[in-house]
């Protein structure tokens, strides 16, 4: 499967026990199960399922999403900024979608 | 014998009555089924409403991306803090929207995406904190353009 466009805005400099907030978008056509196509025939389900956040190897978020998330999902939250380091942003889905993208962030 | 369909109303009543078992959409969440999904979640523990606000606009016009944000007011400290947030719709095909799971790294207990509607509905948002207790916020949207079941051209 093709990479799918990932857009990840995470600052790149904090201050040590600042709050972050971390903005995500992944293109994709989130294909709820619920449609037919134009020969009346059921169109499969593909949505992607679960985004996961880590910052230097530590979960510090996971969702859960189902087919009522809108087509490209973007998800924003927040996180302590708590050292310089690599936060790795990982979607699976049907199909076997897995796609990743990270961010470099200093703290001082 | 009288037949079935004999004058003009009895023929517009069996039309009408057709049209509208054609309206009905072939799959779809009731409030039963929210009720059902919540309770997955809760395990039957009592929900108060409170804490958590969910901001939804109040009209719709296109339900394909509705920008939602849930915040919860937390202190998000080791003792204290939010451990996920749920949410809800009545009427979509599927109850669940989005899970969320959050910790005490998370700072601050507020999150956005974008979601579908299918349906003037009431959707729901719920929280869990680290204490056990589940607190709820619900929002009435009303639409005007359905998402999730219309077919591609």
């Amino acid at each position: 499967m093709a990479a799918a466009r990932t857009l990840v805005n995470i600052p790149p400099k904090a201050k040590r026990g600042e709050v972050i907030l971390i903005r995500t978008l992944i293109s994709h056509v989130m294909e709820n199960g619920f449609r037919h196509d134009n020969m009346g025939k059921p169109i499969s389900r593909d949505i992607i399922t679960s985004l996961t956040c880590t910052y230097n190897g530590e979960t510090i978020f996971e969702a859960v999403l189902y087919p009522a998330i809108a087509a490209n999902p973007f998800v924003t939250f927040n996180t302590i900024a708590t050292e310089s380091g690599t936060i790795v942003l990982r979607w699976t889905g049907d199909n076997g979608f897995a796609q990743e993208a990270s961010a470099k962030i200093v703290v001082e | 014998m009288k037949p079935l369909i004999s004058t003009r109303r009895d023929f517009l009543g069996v039309v009408g009555g057709a049209a509208s078992l054609m309206l009905v959409r072939p799959a779809g969440a009731t409030p039963q089924a929210m009720k059902e999904a919540m309770a997955a979640v809760t395990g039957g523990a009592p929900v108060k409403p409170g804490k958590i606000k969910l901001d939804l606009p109040p009209l719709v016009e296109n339900g394909n991306a509705v920008a939602m944000t849930v915040k919860v007011e937390s202190p998000m400290t080791a003792l204290d803090h939010v451990k996920a947030i749920h949410v809800f719709t009545e009427k979509n095909p599927q109850p669940n929207v989005i899970s969320v799971k959050l910790g005490p790294r998370s700072g601050k207990a507020e999150m956005q995406t974008r979601i579908r509607l299918a349906d003037t509905q009431q959707v729901t948002a719920l929280c869990e904190l680290s204490d056990g207790s589940f607190w709820s916020d619900q929002v009435d949207v009303i639409l005007t353009i359905s998402a999730c079941l219309e077919d591609p051209v």
